[in-house]
C-alpha cells in the first residue's frame, strides 16, 4: 500500500509545468491534493480488485480438479484400469479397465497427428518463409476461420462428406478427419510462431554460404525452431484429444478392444465418459466416468507437460 | 538435380561473372528442391483455403434441399419437426440459447480473466507468477468435457439456491422471471461456459501483457503515475488486441460448446410459453446437434441439423471475421 502513496505525483512537478503568471497560490495546492487522494484511492482499489478476481477465478478451477482426482483415484490405482476393458460389464458391475479407452484415444490421436502436422508445418512455412500478398492473407484469413470453426461443425462436415455423400459408415477414422480440422489451425499457428522466432541472421548466412533456400528451411530453419514446433505439434494433440462432439457424431462407442479404425464403432476416453454418463445414478457408473476423466486429465496434462520441458530446455536462444 | 547434401547442380554451375549468383530474395528460384518444397508448401496453404471453403459449401448444399421442405420460418420459428411429410423446423430457441449463453459467459470471463492476468504480470509476488501461471495454462487444456461433468455433479446443486434467491429477489424484472426449471437453466450454462473460458482468457491476455516493453511501463511511473493508471495508460493499450483475440477465441469455443452444454441443458417441452428469462431452459445448436445423431439417418432430417450446423458456422465466422478486422485497426495505429 505504501508504495502506491509514494507513488503520486508531487505537488512541486505540477508547479514547475504551469507558466509564472498563472502559479497556483498555496490554497489551489491544498485543493490538488484531493485529486491525488482519488487517484491514491482507485489504484488501492485497483490492486483489491486484482486479488480479489485471482482468488474468485480459482475456487471453480482448484474446485474442478479436486473433485476428479478424489471420485477418481482410487480406480487408477488398480491395475485391471491399466490392462483390462470394459466387455461384459454392465453399468451396474463395479471394476473393468479403461485399456481400450486408452489406446483408442492415443491411437486417434496419433493418425489425427500423422494427417495434420505436415499441413500445418508446411502451411507455417509458407506463410513465413514464402508467402507474400493476397494469397498469404487469405491462407492466414482461413488459418484464422478454421480456427474458430466449433468442433461440432467440422464433425457436421464430416458427415456430410464421408457419411452422406460418400456412403461411407461412422468410423474412428471419419472422427480422426474432423479432429485433423481442428488440430491444423493450432499447428499453423504455434509453428508460425516459432518460425518467426528465428533470427534472420541465420536465413542470411544460410544463404551466403550458397545453401538453396528449401534446404535453408529445412536445415536452418526448422531446425532451430524444431523443439517449439514439436511442444506447439504436443499442446495440439492435447487439444484434440478431450473433443468429445465429434465422437459422438461420427465413432459409437465400443467396450471391447477395437484396433481398426477404419470399420466399425471405437473406444475413446471421452466416450467411455459419455456412456457412463448416462447411467450417472448407477455407483459402479459414476465411479468409471469420472476414473476416466481423471485418465483423460492425466494424458492431456502429461503432453502439457512433456511439451513444455521440451520448450523450456529447446528455446531458440536470442 | 538436388542431392542429399541439399547442394544442388545450380549450386555448382558458376555463373556468367563466375560467381553463383545467389542472393537471399532469389534464392528460392529454379532449383527442383526449391521447386519442390516451395509447392508442398504453397499447396498446403491453398488446401487450408480449399477445407474451409468446402465445409462452407458442403454445409450449404446438403442444407438447402431440408430448408426447400421447411414449411415453417426457419429464422423465427421455434418448432422442430425436420421428420415426416411435412418437415417444419426453426432455430430461434437455439439462436437465442446460444447467443445468450455466450453473452453470460463472456460479461463474466473477460473481466474477470483481464483481471487475473494484470494479477499475474502486475501484481502478484514474484514467487506466484511462474506456477499460477502454469496452473492457468494448464486449465486452459482440460477438456471441456470435465467442465460438463463437474457442472453436471458438483456446481448445480450450489448454483440452484442462488437462482431461487434471485427470482425470489428479482423474478418481477423479465430476464430473471422464474419458469419453473431449476438446473440445466440459460444462466446456469452461461457461469459453467464462463468458468471453461477463463483459463483461455486468462492465458492469451497474460502472454500479451508480459510483452508490454519495459520503456512503456518504466515511463508510466516517472511520470508520476500509480501503478493503476500504468497500467491503464501503457499495459492495457499495448495489450489491447491481445485480449481482443483472446476474447473472440473465448468466445468462439462458448459460442461452440457442445459436449459440456449437452450434458447441462434442460430440453422445452414442445409448445411451451416463450420466455425472456434466463432461467428457462432450451438447447443450444451445438447440444441439439449433438443430442441427436441418432436421427441422422434420414436425409431431411439430417439436412435440417445440418442448416442448424452452418447457421453455428456462419456465428463464429462473423465473430472470428470482426476480431481480425479489429485487430487489423490497431496494428495499424500501433506500428
Amino acid at each position: 500500500m505504501s508504495t502506491a502513496t509514494e507513488r503520486r505525483v508531487p505537488d512541486d512537478d505540477a508547479v514547475v509545468d504551469t507558466p509564472p503568471g498563472n502559479r497556483p497560490g498555496r490554497e489551489a495546492l491544498t485543493e490538488m491534493s484531493n485529486p491525488h487522494r482519488a487517484r491514491a484511492i482507485k489504484d488501492v482499489v485497483a490492486r483489491v480488485v486484482m486479488w480479489a478476481s485471482f482468488a474468485l477465478a480459482m475456487i471453480p478451477l482448484v474446485w474442478i480438479l479436486a473433485t476428479v482426482v478424489l471420485k477418481g483415484v482410487h480406480m487408477l490405482a488398480s491395475p485391471t484400469w491399466w490392462t483390462g476393458n470394459q466387455r461384459n460389464i454392465n453399468s451396474e458391475d463395479f471394476g473393468g479397465g479403461a485399456r481400450h479407452a486408452i489406446e483408442g484415444t492415443l491411437q486417434m490421436v496419433g493418425f489425427t497427428a500423422l494427417i495434420a502436422v505436415p499441413i500445418g508445418i508446411l502451411t507455417a512455412v509458407y506463410l513465413v518463409e514464402y508467402g507474400r500478398g493476397h494469397l498469404a492473407r487469405a491462407i492466414s484469413f482461413t488459418v484464422d476461420i478454421l480456427s474458430g470453426v466449433p468442433s461440432i461443425v467440422a464433425a457436421l462436415f464430416i458427415y456430410a462428406v464421408w457419411v452422406t455423400a460418400f456412403g461411407f459408415s461412422r468410423s474412428g477414422f471419419a472422427a480422426s478427419l474432423a479432429l485433423v480440422l481442428l488440430m491444423i489451425p493450432v499447428i499453423v499457428r504455434s509453428t508460425e510462431e516459432m518460425l518467426k522466432l528465428v533470427p534472420n541472421e541465420l536465413r542470411e548466412a544460410s544463404y551466403a554460404l550458397g545453401v538453396p533456400k528449401w534446404a535453408t528451411v529445412v536445415k536452418i530453419v526448422l531446425r532451430t525452431a524444431f523443439s517449439g514446433i514439436v511442444t506447439g505439434v504436443l499442446l495440439g494433440i492435447a487439444r484434440v484429444m478431450g473433443e468429445t462432439a465429434p465422437l459422438l457424431i461420427l465413432a459409437p462407442y465400443t467396450k471391447n478392444f477395437q484396433r481398426d479404425l477404419f470399420n466399425g464403432n471405437f473406444p475413446t476416453l471421452p466416450m467411455m465418459i459419455n456412456n457412463d454418463r448416462l447411467d450417472i445414478g448407477l455407483a459402479a457408473a459414476a465411479e468409471r466416468m469420472w476414473a476416466a476423466a481423471l485418465t483423460l486429465i492425466l494424458l492431456v496434462l502429461l503432453l502439457n507437460v512433456i511439451g513444455r520441458v521440451i520448450a523450456h530446455f529447446g528455446a531458440v536462444k536470442k | 538435380m538436388s542431392t542429399l547434401t541439399g547442394v544442388s547442380a545450380a549450386d555448382q554451375t558458376p555463373g556468367p561473372d563466375g560467381r553463383t549468383p545467389l542472393q537471399a530474395d532469389r534464392a528460392s528460384t529454379g532449383r527442383v528442391g526449391d521447386r519442390l518444397f516451395g509447392g508442398a508448401a504453397t499447396v498446403s496453404g491453398v488446401f487450408v483455403i480449399v477445407l474451409v471453403t468446402l465445409i462452407a459449401i458442403f454445409l450449404i448444399v446438403q442444407a438447402v434441399p431440408a430448408l426447400m421442405d421447411n414449411s415453417a420460418s426457419f429464422f423465427t420459428s421455434r418448432v422442430w419437426a425436420p421428420g415426416g411429410e411435412q418437415p417444419a423446423f426453426g432455430i430461434l430457441e437455439f439462436l437465442w440459447t446460444t447467443v445468450t449463453a455466450s453473452t453470460i459467459a463472456m460479461l463474466l470471463s473477460v473481466p474477470v480473466g483481464v483481471a487475473v492476468a494484470l494479477f499475474l504480470t502486475q501484481y502478484a509476488p514474484s514467487w506466484m507468477r511462474q506456477p499460477a501461471a502454469t496452473l492457468v495454462d494448464l486449465l486452459a487444456a482440460v477438456p471441456s468435457i470435465v467442465y460438463g461433468l463437474w457442472g453436471l455433479i458438483a456446481f448445480a446443486p450450489v448454483f440452484k439456491p442462488v437462482q431461487s434467491f434471485i427470482e425470489d429477489k428479482l423474478g418481477w424484472f423479465p430476464l430473471f422471471a422464474p419458469t419453473g426449471i431449476s438446473g440445466g437453466t440459460i444462466c446456469f450454462i452461461g457461469v459453467v461456459l464462463a468458468i471453461m473460458v477463463l483459463p483461455i482468457v486468462t492465458a492469451l491476455s497474460r502472454e500479451v501483457f508480459d510483452q508490454t516493453p519495459t520503456a512503456h511501463k518504466e515511463g508510466a511511473l516517472a511520470l508520476g503515475a500509480t501503478q493503476w493508471e500504468m497500467i491503464r495508460t501503457s499495459v492495457l493499450p499495448f495489450g489491447r488486441p491481445g485480449v481482443i483475440s483472446a476474447s473472440m477465441l473465448a468466445l468462439g469455443r462458448a459460442l461452440g460448446e457442445t459436449i459440456a452444454v449437452t450434458f447441462l441443458v434442460s430440453a422445452l417441452a414442445d409448445g411451451n410459453p416463450w420466455s425472456w428469462s434466463l432461467f428457462n431452459g432450451g438447447e443450444t445448436f451445438a447440444s441439439k446437434i449433438a443430442n441427436n445423431a441418432s436421427e441422422f439417418s434420414n436425409p431431411n432430417k439430417t439436412g435440417a441439423y445440418i442448416a442448424a450446423g452452418l447457421v453455428l458456422f456462419v456465428l463464429t465466422f462473423v465473430v472470428n471475421s470482426i476480431a481480425r478486422v479489429v485487430i487489423e485497426r490497431r496494428k495499424a495505429f500501433t506500428e
